[in-house]
């Protein structure tokens, strides 16, 4: 496979942007990914993209021109955006491409994701008690890791807190004012042990990225950010996910092992080697989990990585530098590509006050969600 | 409670897949253990919810019952800061509505075991 390159990126601003479509957001997104890398639509020579509750991602044909370029939609949950951009690599890593578009925008609706039993194929009764909520899925996981692992009330305001500071310092995160962890940790009880500032909102966004051969990108002048690795996984017998009635006793795995150890294999490099990492985080607890999931540390040591401050900008590893879901909010289709492009920026350099110091080298996105599927990235400057 | 036994491999699903050829109908262990839990301390949307509209927080966990499967389930006669992982629960029927016709909707649920009536 050929060497593919990220020459543009762009993005709508996420939270509430009343007045604008979802789609209109995605194109926003995608003008301001190729002035980045300086073409034009006619140049573009094909698309991957999708949102989960926008409608159709080809129809941005009708935003940016009928240039009768092939674009694929993509329906992968919460994998949207990090599908989308596979797409768009393989077709330039294969050679058949030499510079293509994914895109991921979204616009959801006030409030938790609401659904349906059958849409599940789960019977009436499981919603009619009180259990089709996403919210207690996250709580009940978290709170068996926890008990089992040692980790403390406090580690989950840790990073909620974390992700707020980092946040005033990024243009396209939606809660942009600190809040301090005494705030996090006595707000409203939503699912416990979570509280009110531990939870992402569903929010609305669009993110567009330019991929281009080593050809191409050279002719641009933009070599400056490598794709070393993009995988997407769904779950394996035994893994724990939302809207469960039952669980098997034998626990198994988890689709962000089989996604992450699949992408540092392609990328040749482990967890050791990497120096940012924008990791799925719809409630606090998730990011700790997952740090531990993706390699970075082991179960029960999150808590001493939170209280040493590790995960924030000045740390060994930081963890979500422009604030994550839980300052961004979630767009379900643009949430793994706002990773990618929160990853180009710090690579780049021009993270501003949330730039990671000394020159980031190899930066790694996560998300992970219903029905059990992750996503992986890697990229190397 | 009634589950699904797979037929080749033995593994046992809640509920029983109905007109799964696949299964048997099998019954659950009526005692079990906590595995997880947490209070809905917000009204869950309507549809599909159809509990009250006075909403009262409530108790939710996955409970493990022995050699079979774990659970979801409301968790029903026990304060909210007195449930632990590991604790031993068992079955009841509780009210959880009621419908048009007045008529009262009830449900599964895990509570602690009530010793007296064990060793009664």
């Amino acid at each position: 496979m050929a060497d593919v390159f990220i020459v543009g990126v762009g993005i709508h601003p996420f939270g509430r942007t009343d007045g604008l479509s979802g789609l209109q957001q995605g194109a926003y997104a995608a003008r301001q990914a190729m002035a980045d890398a300086g073409v034009e639509w006619k140049d573009i020579q094909f698309g991957f993209g999708g949102s989960d509750a926008s409608g159709n991602a080809d129809t941005i044909v009708n935003e940016l021109g009928l240039t009768g370029l092939p674009f694929i939609n993509v329906k992968n949950g919460c994998a949207t955006g990090g599908s989308a951009m596979i797409g768009a690599w393989q077709g330039i890593a294969s050679g058949q491409y030499d510079i293509g578009m994914a895109l991921g925008f979204d616009k959801h609706p006030r409030g938790a994701f609401n659904a349906m039993p059958a849409e599940y194929s789960l019977p009436d009764w499981y919603g009619s008690v009180g259990m089709m909520v996403t919210t207690q899925f996250f709580a009940m996981k978290l709170q068996r890791y926890m008990e089992h692992h040692g980790i403390t009330s406090q580690s989950l305001g840790r990073v909620s807190e974390k992700a707020f500071n980092n946040a005033v310092h990024a243009d396209h995160a939606w809660r942009r004012a600190p809040v301090d962890i005494d705030t996090i940790l006595n707000s409203q009880m939503i699912n416990d042990p979570l509280t009110k500032y531990m939870f992402c909102s569903p929010a609305e966004g669009g993110v567009a990225l330019i991929l281009a051969s080593e050809k191409k990108a050279r002719e641009l002048g933009r070599t400056s950010v490598r794709v070393k690795a993009a995988a997407v996984r769904t779950r394996p017998p035994g893994s724990f996910e939302v809207f469960a009635p039952c669980l098997d006793i034998v626990r198994g795995g988890a689709p962000t092992l089989l996604a992450s150890a699949a992408a540092y294999e392609m990328a040749g490099v482990g967890p050791e080697d990497i120096d940012v990492a924008q990791l799925q985080d719809t409630e606090s607890g998730a990011e700790i989990m997952h740090m531990a999931e993706n390699g970075f540390c082991a179960d029960g040591a999150q808590e001493e990585w939170l209280a040493e401050g590790w995960t924030q900008v000045g740390g060994k590893l930081p963890v979500n530098t422009d604030g994550g879901c839980l300052a961004c909010g979630e767009p379900i289709g643009a949430s793994g590509l706002r990773q990618v492009y929160e990853n180009v920026v710090q690579l780049r350099g021009l993270g501003g006050g949330r730039q990671v110091p000394g020159d980031p080298k190899t930066a790694y996105t996560h998300v992970y969600g219903a029905p059990g599927i992750s996503g992986v990235t890697i990229l190397q400057r | 409670m009634i589950g699904g036994r797979d037929r080749e491999t033995g593994r046992i699903v809640f509920p029983c897949p109905i007109g799964d050829p696949r299964f048997d109908a099998v019954d659950l262990p009526s005692r079990g253990h906590i595995w997880s839990w947490t209070i809905q301390r917000y009204r869950p949307k309507s549809p599909p919810y159809i509990g009250p509209e006075a909403f009262e927080p409530f108790a939710i966990g996955y409970v493990e019952l022995p050699g079979s499967v774990i659970v979801e389930t409301p968790l029903t006669g026990i304060p909210f800061d007195a449930i632990r992982i590991g604790m031993e629960m068992e079955t009841v029927i509780i009210p959880i509505a009621t419908d048009a016709a007045g008529r009262t909707v009830v449900t599964y649920a895990f509570a602690p075991v009530d010793e007296d009536k064990a060793h009664g």
